[in-house]
């Protein structure tokens, strides 16, 4: 018993370190925020197309699991993760549709034109409501919406090769399976 | 003189510290409800800074949300309905007050728990501890005591 009582202290000092090593894994983020929004229904919305007069709604896109990616033309982390939107673009299976978040339809247009355009609608969002709907606290952020309209995951910051390979397409296909 | 100066210009700082951020535009017409509105504002954790309220924030979700709190409100919510509409966009961690639940247990009781076993433990140690008795003098000891005794009387 004594023996036990004057190991408590190294015990402790273990669960703590665990703790912090832990803490300190390799891509963990504490400023990254649980979104408060997963498994419940997508806030609506009804944005004028950047292109066209047509409408990017939440309603009218249901049906097929769905990736919305929220960006804007003045956010550089936006610029770092654009190539990997285009190349998930390419794939049949991936339907990516973006906001441009409190931007300028013209700087997301020009931004589109520089960098390439990988979304199969684009919905403005000027004065950042819908960004406020979802949660939005900093673009990119990017979301999957089940063919139900359910967000089912949330990436905060700029998407990552490894983030696409291991959590989106996997999620979108299990989200396409059932 | 300077000393003065050095003064006012410190207090001046002091009031620029204390400022908040709500702009002119976002003010409700209706002083009763502006002032239920900013006494929210202060509860809400602003989510770009993270340790300011939305109420100091000059962020530009900060005014949003300040923005949707006012709206809220003319719209008839209650102080909860309207910080409840945020949280439910933003999750508990919006709230600079965390809500005591079960999953916030650890944060709420745990310094009282933690103290109440350091509490407990010392005194069972204290209690536990063998009294110490001295040994008796002897007979020595006992002479010599008596001597200074006598002495000092």
């Amino acid at each position: 018993m004594r023996r036990l009582i004057a190991l408590l202290p190294v015990g402790l000092f273990l669960v703590l370190a665990g703790y912090f090593a832990w803490s300190l894994r390799p891509g963990y983020d504490p400023h990254e925020l649980p979104s408060a929004m997963i498994d419940r229904e997508a806030p609506a919305f009804d944005l004028a197309a950047l292109a066209g007069d047509g409408r990017i709604a939440r309603d009218g896109l249901k049906g097929q699991p769905l990736v919305i990616n929220f960006f804007a033309s003045w956010c550089v982390p936006c610029r770092q993760e654009h190539p990997l939107l285009m190349r998930l673009a390419k794939q049949a299976n991936v339907r990516l549709y973006g906001i441009a978040y409190k931007d300028k339809p013209e700087d997301s247009a020009r931004f589109l034109s520089q960098l390439g355009d990988p979304y199969r609608g684009i919905g403005v969002d000027r004065d950042g409501r819908t960004g406020l709907d979802f949660g939005v606290y900093g673009v990119p952020e990017t979301y999957v919406v089940d063919a139900a309209g359910h967000i089912r995951k949330r990436f905060v910051g700029p998407l990552t090769e490894a983030a696409v390979e291991k959590e989106l397409l996997p999620l979108l296909r299990r989200l396409g399976g059932s | 003189m300077v000393f003065r100066c050095f003064v006012v210009c410190i207090s001046l700082l002091l009031l620029a510290i204390s400022a908040y951020a709500v702009e002119p535009v976002e003010r409700l017409p209706d002083p009763a409800m502006e002032a239920r509105a900013r006494s929210i504002s202060t509860e809400l954790r602003c989510l770009v800074c993270q340790n300011e309220s939305i109420d100091e924030s000059h962020a530009d979700l900060a005014h949003d949300i300040r923005v949707l709190v006012r709206e809220r409100l003319k719209a008839g919510d209650t102080d909860a309905q309207a910080t409840q509409a945020v949280v439910s966009r933003y999750g508990d961690f919006v709230l600079l007050r965390p809500p005591v639940k079960p999953a916030t247990w650890l944060l709420w009781f745990g310094p009282v728990a933690l103290l109440l076993t350091g509490l407990t433990g010392t005194l069972y140690w204290l209690r536990s501890r063998p009294a110490v008795v001295p040994p008796a003098l002897s007979a020595v000891e006992q002479a010599e005591l008596e001597r200074l005794l006598k002495d000092d009387a």
